[in-house]
């Protein structure tokens, strides 16, 4: 059969349901194979929508999410998906088109060395040289971007050698004598972290993404129930233990709760399960959790005393290594179960102290945080939340509360605006039975807004909620407290008009301002058919608080 | 957002120089087995520079097996700990093993061949540095020699420093290739 025809044999043996794409002239000879291959593919406006909606249809079905995009223009298109792909780990596979082979290196037509742009942002990559190497390579991405830590993988495909005839044998044996992940988790290290919780007195479990790729949540849970163990989550873990909840401390970081911040400053043991000590959660280094121990569980050894040099390193599967902690610690005598008593009193001292908080407007006037609250109220928190970047992410993370995983889905660390529409569109690609909402910045969203046109042909029904403050809210919140308010080039004005957009799209649009209507008003947008895009008007001028500072540490958070 | 600082606090520019030029920590050699697939040198460079680190030798060459390649590398001076580098090299889909070599348990050696301005009584002088050095002549004209030389960078960098004053007019080495003692492989 012809490469290409192999190319969607191997994707119909991964289990691929449907890709996100767009053809041109280096993968057309793919695209006659999608013709009638009888696998969903979305056609998207740009691939960067492809490249997200992949990436979101990932995070929310926990399968890897796929990508096709043409040579030169379409291969730099998916460029920034990658990169955001790569720092959250998201399993994706990216198939790109490529000159023929005998213009390669001769700036041909649309000719752009993808796999060496893409070089410091890819798990791995895969330069098709012969077309015999196909399946294999395709099956080889497969397996790389879903097993170990999960990333972007891509295979980059000369369009004469995808011409080729090729016999198809399904590929069943991956043979990579260079990768092999550990999972198990070191079983003396597992019984020292056992005997660390059981001594400590001021412990905190700090939970990331990796508990959510480990599926690990139920386990993390039964960890927390042990012996009252206070939790946080990252951005990226929101949703790993169910929230709000006694134990629950909020988020964590630069915009966390004090308590959770406060709680991580004073703790004497830490606890992180597949979260990466990243510089929104450390604040100044040396000043981070001076007074703890930690214990690191991540899949990564790299990431081990990567920023925090840990005391007990437990390299492998959060998911195994939780579950034999708990058994551990069952398995340990004389622990004394009332020893985080004072702890807790601190604890709830923080948060009778240190509420989450906002001064609610008198008027009808919108605050984003009530936006935030009424969308959680409308749906009763049972909807997939996606976002854009900025100061409305932020107070999603804080207003809207998630008991379970995979329900928010996020660019945390590489903080793409115009992730929230596209990343909406996959999720609900992957999940057609749930709501999926995406709280967007009127900022953000016009990065990519035409995938819109994409949800309307497609009936991929989403809600976009646009906290419409006129400005890039989180740059002219810097602006005003670290910049001497000179607000530089962040005011956007009422432009566009989002209602008339969302009907030229094919949407349904509607304009909310009213804050006694709010929930109502929300409640009816969600019902309404298809996809709908609602311009929130809400405050102009509002700041996301608490805050760590730039440079600051944990304990001198502002706000 | 990134870390864009406050108004308030400056940046000077001798600071920022001060923290480039710092050089901490030994010279190391990573040898490092890879697969034979193509890019996998420039993974491994673009690792280290991505990382601040300054590859000084490299050398790539066969092992016994035909999939297989042996990438020799020294580095020196790492800004940062080596061992991040190592971990990172680890990811890489294509890379097998690596080992940091340590200096006392390792036979390290690099080929250099000096062509030196060698004319008259010049010429026996440069001869007898080159015996105590247990060089090679290998090409001779009226008015130069090319000397081969093998062993550590040390003693290929001592005869360099004796023929320089002689007239050193181009000079080549290949960087270091080191293998373990011992009878476990390197
Ligand atoms: C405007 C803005 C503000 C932000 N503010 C905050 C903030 O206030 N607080 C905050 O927390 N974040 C914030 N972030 C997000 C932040 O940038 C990082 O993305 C985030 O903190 C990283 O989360 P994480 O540590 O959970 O790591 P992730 O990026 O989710 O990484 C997951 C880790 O788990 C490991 N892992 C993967 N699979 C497994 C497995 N099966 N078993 C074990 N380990 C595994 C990986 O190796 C990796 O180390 C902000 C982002 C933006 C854009
Ligand atoms: C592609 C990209 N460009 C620039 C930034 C820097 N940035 C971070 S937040 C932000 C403002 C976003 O504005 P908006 O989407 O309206 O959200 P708001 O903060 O107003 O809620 C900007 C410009 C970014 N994160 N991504
Ligand atoms: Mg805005």
């Amino acid at each position: 059969m012809r490469a290409v025809d192999a190319v969607i044999e191997c994707l119909k043996a991964e289990g691929v349901e449907v890709v996100f794409g767009l053809p041109g002239g280096a993968n057309l000879p793919q695209y006659d194979a999608f013709y009638d291959a009888g696998i969903r593919h979305v056609l998207v406006r740009h691939e960067a929508g492809g490249g997200h909606a992949a990436a979101g249809y990932a995070k929310a079905t926990g399968k890897v999410g796929v990508c096709f995009a043409t040579s030169g223009p379409g291969a730099t298109n998916v460029v920034t998906p990658i990169a955001d792909a790569m720092m959250d780990s998201v399993p994706t596979v990216f198939i790109t088109g490529q000159v023929r082979t005998d213009l390669l290196g001769t700036d041909g037509f649309q000719e752009v060395d993808v796999v060496g742009v893409t070089m410091p942002i890819v798990k791995h990559s895969f330069m098709i040289q012969h077309p015999l190497e196909i399946p294999r390579a395709i099956h080889e991405a497969f397996h790389l971007a879903r097993t170990g830590r999960p990333g972007p993988v891509i295979v980059d495909i000369p369009t004469d050698l995808a011409r080729a005839e090729i016999p198809y044998e399904p590929v069943t044996d991956v043979h990579l004598p260079g990768y092999q992940p550990t999972h198990e988790g070191n079983t003396k290290q597992i019984r020292q972290a056992a005997k660390a919780l059981a001594a400590a007195r001021r412990p905190v479990l700090y939970v990331g993404g990796g508990t959510i790729n480990a599926n690990a949540s139920e386990e993390v849970r039964e960890l927390a129930r042990l012996d009252n163990f206070p939790v946080t989550c990252t951005l990226m873990g929101l949703g790993a233990y169910p929230a709000p909840d006694p134990q629950w401390l909020g988020m964590l970081g630069m915009h966390g709760t004090r308590t959770a911040n406060y709680a991580m400053d004073e703790a004497d043991l830490i606890v992180a399960i597949g979260a990466r000590f990243d510089d929104r959660i450390t604040g100044k280094l040396s000043e981070f959790a001076p007074r703890a121990k930690f214990v690191h569980i991540d899949i990564d050894p790299a990431e081990i005393s990567k920023n925090i040099p840990a005391h007990i390193p437990i390299v492998g599967d959060a998911k195994n290594i939780v579950a034999k902690l708990v058994k551990e610690y069952r398995a340990l005598e004389g622990v004394d179960h009332t020893r985080l008593e004072a702890w807790w009193e601190r604890i709830h001292g923080w948060q009778e102290k240190h509420p989450l908080r906002y001064d609610d407007t008198e008027g009808d006037e919108i605050k984003p945080q009530r936006l935030i609250e009424a969308l959680y109220e409308a749906t009763g928190g049972d909807a997939i939340v996606t976002t854009d970047i900025g100061q409305h992410q932020m107070w999603a993370a804080q207003y809207f509360h998630f008991d379970r995983p995979r329900r928010w889905l996020q660019s945390g660390g590489l903080g793409t605006m115009g992730f929230g529409l596209p990343a909406a569109m996959g999720a609900k690609v992957g999940m057609p039975g749930e709501t999926v909402i995406c709280i967007a910045g009127d900022g953000s969203v016009q990065m990519n807004m035409q995938e819109l046109a994409t949800c309307a042909q497609e009936g991929i029904d989403i809600k976009i909620f646009i906290s419409n403050n006129g400005y890039l809210g989180m740059v002219r919140q810097w602006q005003e407290l670290f910049w001497d308010k000179r607000y530089s080039h962040v005011d956007m004005g009422q432009f566009p008009d989002f209602v008339k957009l969302a009907d030229a799209m094919g949407a349904t649009g509607f304009r909310f301002e009213s804050k006694a209507t709010l929930v109502e008003d929300i409640k009816q947008a969600i019902a309404t058919p298809g996809p709908v895009m609602v311009d929130v008007r809400v405050t102009r001028e509002e700041n996301v608080y608490p805050m760590i500072a730039p440079g600051a540490a944990a304990r001198d958070m502002v706000g | 957002m990134g870390d864009p600082g406050t108004k308030q606090d400056l940046l000077s520019l001798e600071d920022l120089e001060a923290a480039g030029a710092l050089r901490t920590g030994r010279k190391h050699v990573l040898s490092i087995l890879v697969e034979n697939k193509p890019g996998v040198l420039t993974r491994i460079a673009g690792l280290f520079a991505r990382r601040g680190f300054n590859i000084e030798t490299l050398t790539v060459g066969p092992t016994d097996d035909d999939q297989i390649s042996r990438v020799t590398l020294t580095v020196d001076g790492a800004l940062h700990p080596i061992d991040q580098v190592t971990k990172q090299l680890h990811k890489l889909i294509n890379v097998l093993k690596i080992r940091d070599l340590e200096p006392e348990g390792t036979v390290a050696r690099e080929l250099a061949l000096f062509k030196v301005a060698a004319e008259g009584a010049a010429r026996s002088e440069v001869m007898q540095v080159c015996d105590i050095f247990r060089g090679k002549v290998v090409d001779v004209t009226r008015r130069s020699l090319i000397v081969e030389v093998t062993g550590t960078t040390d003693k290929v960098e001592a005869f360099e420093r004796m023929v320089r004053p002689f007239g050193l007019i181009e000079m080549m080495r290949t960087g270091e290739i080191a293998i373990s003692r011992g009878r476990s492989e390197t």
